[in-house]
């Protein structure tokens, strides 16, 4: 229940901006329920919808892990075959939109009302924007993605019998010619990681921030469709979008904590000679949402954002180290070979028709998108959080294109130097090398290298903790109705959950059944993406117009 | 005895304040002290209010309603916090140097078995604040 003092009506944000004139309070679909000890304040019926449906996926999983494996890899092949256009293109749609919001006049409106100030400042912002969006993925592809697509293009291309091509070169690969495979490797690992990727995340948080700082509405994924739904954004149109955000935030997340697992486990393998398998990982999970449980009672500012900031303090020692001990002059020129190899393959790399490298745009790009659509709920809600009291131009310019630069800069040192030893020194232990295994191998040769090993393991097990209890926070404020003060025992609950899921989705198919999971929300939420698109046109168009 | 009373509320709750209200009023009359209070919201639109702006003038309603009821001075110290599930212990604590408060003034649950684990945020006011806290149960 909310206090009467709630029906005064709404008086303006800071400075001028056009809010919601709407009936909707926020909670009022809320139930407040005291289980046991615990209090509850949860939106119903959104929490009960995906907490119910997500159990019995679990169960599912592990009651008939050879049936669901073999539905989970069906599932894979079908979604990233059928839908590889539908992903490349809605993913070009939303950078040209971003791209577009820079330079047009609506890019001044600012959010949280005219003479808003922000909360953060730009370190503790950028920090938890990587920490929280890529930080996994980038210890895990950041050597074995520009070697894998450096190995097959220069392997060139095969054509089957049935005339479609079975190498994973990107585009038309570069049979024999190294220093063009290098050139091509780069850019197509560079095109997963810039531009595209955050150019997601900026849409979606920023249509959160634009619909609940300046329109007044709900923190949660509905509000963004309010211009197309109306009122009716509050009825099951809005539970099912809601739903459907909490699905591919926690299948997204859990993809994510798998990939940290088993690579954790390879680098403590390789270090203490600890064994590799399914056991290993569901213990390290375990006790990673252990720790994740404690940063989640800390707090955004006390457990998320100190550990953002040591982390992203330690990923960029461990860079400097790299660039130092590597092959530090020839790496500075490869940064920027990189950058212009990845504008010059841009366009033919982001076409969604007529692509004769199904492997690399389906296998590669498709789950890519796929995989960063469906944590785009998440990350953006984060960074809206974070944005408010910022112009939409300074918002995009710095969601974009900062973030992309220090991509392409990670990217090329810890690729680079794997690229360099194998064409320099002959030394190809991290390309011979399982993928979570490659960045130990990429580092052995380096100087310290058992030190410098454990740093990578620390960094894959702290971002794991990152992601895991910023990824709560997000799902209890969605199946909270948009509060972002519910009570804290929903966060325990969703952090669990989480570290549940994948541990189950491990057992049950192992990383397939996870990727396939993302996948398939993902599908759904591009579907979101874009129509959030539309919504934050229409948002700032009436934003401007109302001045 | 006491020159200023600090008198935390949650206006998404205020239904749940009213023994503590009466209390506050009582004391205030008592001693001629100045109530301050104190409330933490968020920048996100909360049930009780869409801006942070919304919320202060709320609040500043709710203290002179409060003030005029029970005739005492009152005024009003909007706290704005990223996280208030967590952070709403540190910024009571810090709200209580701000403010130069000598008394605290807040309603209470009766304690269950969770505050065990989490605790309550009367309970850590109480043993941490260098004033005096007192706690009214609610029921």
């Amino acid at each position: 229940m909310a206090d009467e003092t709630t029906n005064q009506g709404i008086p303006e944000p800071e400075g001028h901006s056009d809010v919601i004139e709407t009936e909707y309070e926020i909670g009022q679909d809320n139930i407040e329920t005291q289980i046991g000890p615990f209090g509850l304040d949860i939106h119903n019926p959104v929490f009960l919808i995906s907490g119910v449906a997500i159990v019995a996926f679990v169960f599912y999983t592990l009651a008939l892990p050879e049936q669901a494996s073999s539905v989970f890899s069906s599932m894979f092949s079908y979604t990233t075959k059928t839908f590889d256009w539908f992903f490349l293109g809605a993913s070009d749609l939303v950078v040209l939109f971003a791209l577009a919001l820079i330079v047009l006049p609506v890019g001044s409106v600012r959010l949280g009302g005219a003479e808003a100030t922000p909360d953060y400042s730009y370190i503790g912002w950028f920090a938890m924007l990587f920490a929280a969006g890529m930080g996994i993925g980038l210890m895990f592809y950041g050597v074995s993605e520009p070697m894998s697509h450096f190995s097959t293009a220069f392997g060139g291309t095969a054509v089957g019998e049935n005339g479609i091509r079975t190498d994973w070169a990107p585009l038309g690969g570069a049979a024999g010619d190294q220093e063009a495979a290098i050139r091509l490797g780069m850019a197509a690992t560079i095109y997963h990681w810039a531009l595209h990727p955050w150019a997601i995340y900026a849409m979606v948080a920023l249509a959160l921030a634009l619909f609940s700082f300046n329109k007044g509405l709900p923190l949660t994924i509905r509000s963004a469709f309010y211009p197309l739904l109306g009122e009716r954004v509050w009825g099951w149109w809005g539970h099912l979008i809601d739903t459907i955000a909490v699905f591919a935030t926690l299948f997204g997340l859990a993809t994510s904590l798998g990939f940290g697992a088993t690579q954790a486990n390879a680098g403590l393998n390789e270090l203490f000679g600890i064994p590799i398998g399914t056991g290993t990982e569901v213990i390290l999970i375990t006790a990673i949402t252990a720790v994740a449980l404690i940063s989640v009672l800390r707090g955004l500012d006390g457990g998320v954002k100190i550990l953002s900031e040591i982390n992203m303090g330690l990923a960029g020692l461990l860079a400097l180290f790299v660039l130092i001990t590597g092959p530090t002059v020839w790496l500075l020129s490869f940064f920027w070979d990189s950058l212009l190899a990845y504008a010059e393959n841009l366009i033919p790399l982001s076409m969604p028709f007529g692509r004769d490298d199904v492997n690399y745009s389906q296998g590669w790009t498709a789950f890519y998108w796929a995989w960063w659509i469906s944590w785009s709920p998440f990350v953006g809600m984060f960074i809206a959080r974070v944005s408010r009291g910022r112009t939409v131009r300074e918002f995009v310019t710095c969601v974009l294109i900062i973030p992309s630069l220090v991509c392409v800069f990670w990217m090329s040192i810890f690729g680079g130097t794997a690229i360099h030893q194998v064409v320099t020194d002959g030394y190809t232990a991290a390309q011979d090398a399982d993928l979570p295994l490659q960045l130990f191998k990429m580092l052995d040769p380096l100087p310290i290298a058992s030190l410098t090993s454990f740093i990578g393991i620390v960094l894959v097990i702290v971002f794991f903790v990152t992601s895991s209890d910023s990824g709560s926070l997000v799902i209890d404020t969605i199946t909270a109705g948009g509060k972002v003060d519910a009570p804290v025992p929903q966060r325990v609950f969703w952090c669990i959950f989480e570290g549940a899921v994948a541990i189950a989705l491990l057992v049950g198919g192992g990383l397939a059944a996870l990727q396939s999971m993302v996948i398939s929300t993902g599908l759904v939420f591009t579907i979101v993406l874009l129509v959030m698109c539309f919504s934050i046109w229409k948002g700032l168009v009436s934003e401007r117009h109302s001045r | 005895m006491f020159a200023k009373i600090m008198v935390p509320v949650d206006l998404a709750h205020a239904d749940r304040l009213t023994r503590a209200l009466t209390v506050t009023a009582d004391m205030a009359k008592q001693y001629g002290a100045e109530v301050i209070f104190v409330g933490v919201s968020t920048a996100a639109p909360t049930s009780v209010a869409h801006t942070p702006e919304e919320y202060a003038e709320k609040l500043k309603t709710f203290a002179a309603d409060q003030g005029t009821k029970g005739g005492f001075t009152a005024s009003s110290d909007p706290i704005l916090s990223h996280d208030p599930s967590v952070d709403l212990n540190k910024a009571l604590l810090k709200a209580i140097s701000d403010t130069g408060a000598e008394l605290v003034i807040m309603a209470s649950h009766v304690p269950g078995a969770l505050d065990y684990v989490l605790g309550s945020h009367g309970g850590h006011l109480a043993s941490h604040a260098h004033c005096s806290v007192l706690l009214i149960r609610e029921g």
